[in-house]
């Protein structure tokens, strides 16, 4: 009976890795056939040289450390308050920070160019607005990543300490706190990134230039180029992933949304 | 705060004092104000476009009811919500299947990690990059499809398209499964062995221990998780726009093109149509919620 059971688990392991892998590969072999008759890896090249990758990429990766800068210097203090003087607050702040999850990211930019289309808060166009809304996507996943972070060491003590000490609060947060949380906030910050380089809803409904909406752009005028950036996009997901596991020493699967 | 207030502090106090309560409540105001600003207050828009007259401004039913009588809208909510049951249900299944082969299937420690981490990358792998994956290997001229046609199946010929609800929902099913397997995962942990042992010695059949054991206890996380899988496909947009072109009515395809431009020719009803997802994500979450604490009662 126990034999039985390991080969049914590896069959639906294979199963799994297929359905893991062979989109990927399809994709792979897809962006390698730019050149008629041959492999190469021209796609990528057209891809890279292309001025509209060239603005759209960094757009992108700027849009992401704006929106983990952000969202360090806003959840950091709070989830710290909140730990240290006000649990009367927490649920109230985990309520908001769930409310990303219940509006799906069409129906919040649909809430957005509503508020902010018409005088006097005619906002839309600002790329202040876009990086807001990616915070607010981000949110559930930062706020949690840094309250985990706190709730495993003695806030309480390291405050104390820091203050007899005579440290300022600018101190106690920047120098005593946040180096103690590092491995939380690398974490939550790097699947902000991940969400971030691969969100098309905002950026494509607040006209901004960013990679998502660059690959729907391709996939509509090219053949061999968005199997390049699809795979390009993988591994940067990838990356970003393996970097979390790494600073969290293994700590288990982050999710994220933008599907 | 200085220095002198901690010394007090150090003296033991009988309730904290009041000022030092309202100085921390200020430093609560920038999350406050940002929530309100950009999360809160851009919601309420839709809840207060939702039962406002778009022409006169004043209070009305109108929208809910030409929503609920719109066969377009209703086709739309009911085709997200066919995909979602399909894919939460098929996701979800799946999902449990290979988190339980690869931590109770009695295969080798990395197999387990390897899941962990695949999944952890595919259940962010999502959006325009996922559409052209399927695009690559199940459009007419894909990777897969060459394959089939090559030992003489077509799938085009069975009434398989890419761009329809079955291929749309293979795509989803990419980021469903995993989904289920990084959150199913720790329940099926708190599984203790020893339980399988009782059963077993008292002579229960590995039926019996599915039956009346393992499944009761992990029923409440299964369900929970497979609601959240629903809400997970419900509020996609990107996906299917990529891949569909747009041509699948999902809801949130149709409020994505509403916002381009009144397609439902009525704003109001654009609104109402919103603030419906709304309210079917608030119950998806609630019931998540809900199932997720009856399973901490067991799974410590």
């Amino acid at each position: 009976m126990r034999r039985t059971g390991v080969i049914w688990s590896w069959f639906w392991m294979i199963l799994g890795i297929l359905y893991f892998f062979l989109p990927l590969l399809a994709t792979f072999i897809f962006s390698l056939k730019a050149v008629l008759g041959h492999l190469s890896f021209k796609a990528y090249v057209n891809v890279f040289s292309d001025p509209k990758f060239q603005s759209s990429f960094p757009a992108s990766v700027i849009w992401a450390v704006l929106t983990i800068i952000v969202g360090i210097l806003l959840f950091v203090p709070t989830a710290y308050l909140v730990r240290l003087r006000l649990p009367q607050a927490r649920s109230a702040i985990e309520l908001i920070t769930l409310v990303p999850f219940v509006v799906p990211a069409i129906v919040y930019v649909f809430g957005l160019v509503g508020t902010y289309s018409h005088p006097p808060l005619l906002i839309v166009d600002s790329p202040a607005l876009l990086v807001a809304g990616y915070t607010v996507l981000s949110m559930p996943y930062m706020y949690r990543a840094i309250d985990t972070g706190l709730r495993a060491i003695d806030v309480q003590t390291l405050t104390e300490a820091a203050q007899s000490l005579g440290a300022s609060w600018g101190t106690i947060l920047f120098r005593v706190i946040l180096p103690n949380i590092r491995v939380s906030i690398l974490s939550g910050a790097f699947l902000s990134f991940a969400i971030v380089m691969g969100e098309y809803t905002l950026a494509q409904y607040l006209a901004k230039p960013a990679f998502a909406p660059y690959i729907a752009l391709l996939i509509q005028n090219k053949a061999y180029e968005p199997a390049a950036a699809t795979i390009i996009s993988f591994a940067l997901i990838w990356a970003c992933m393996g970097i979390i596991q790494v600073v969290g020493g293994g700590e288990q699967g982050q999710v994220a949304g933008g599907h | 705060m200085t220095v002198l207030d901690s010394v007090k502090r150090d003296a033991p106090q009988a309730r904290p004092a009041l000022p030092k309560i309202s100085w921390a409540w200020l430093g609560l105001m920038p999350f406050f104000l940002f929530a309100i600003l950009f999360l809160l207050y851009p919601s309420s828009t839709i809840v207060v476009g939702t039962f406002q007259d778009s022409k006169t401004g004043g209070f009305t039913f109108q929208n809910i009811l030409s929503l609920l009588k719109d066969p377009y809208v209703l086709n739309a909510y009911w085709l997200s919500i066919k995909i979602s049951i399909v894919t939460a249900l098929g996701g979800g299944v799946f999902g449990f299947i290979l988190a339980y082969s690869a931590i109770r299937g009695g295969l080798p420690r990395f197999m387990r990690s390897s899941l962990m981490t695949f999944s952890g990358v595919a259940s962010n792998f999502a959006g325009i990059p996922l559409a052209f994956a399927f695009i690559a290997l199940l459009s007419p001229t894909g990777l897969l499809t060459n394959w089939l046609k090559a030992i003489n199946i077509n799938i085009y010929d069975h009434g398989f398209t890419l761009y329809k609800f079955w291929g749309l929902s293979a795509a989803y099913m990419y980021f469903q499964f995993p989904l289920m397997v990084l959150i199913i995962a720790p329940a099926i942990d708190g599984l203790r062995r020893e339980w399988l042992e009782a059963s077993e010695n008292l002579g229960a059949s590995t039926f019996q221990y599915w039956r009346y054991v393992a499944f009761p206890i992990l029923l409440p996380s299964i369900l929970g998780t497979m609601i959240l899988l629903f809400g997970n496909s419900f509020g996609a947009f990107a996906t299917a726009q990529a891949l569909t072109g747009g041509q699948i009515t999902l809801a949130t395809i149709v409020i994505g093109a509403q916002l381009r431009g009144d397609v439902l020719n009525d704003p109001g009803l654009g609104y109402a149509m919103a603030f419906g997802m709304v309210i079917i994500m608030v119950v998806v979450i609630t019931g998540y919620t809900y199932l997720q604490r009856i399973t901490e009662r067991w799974l410590k």
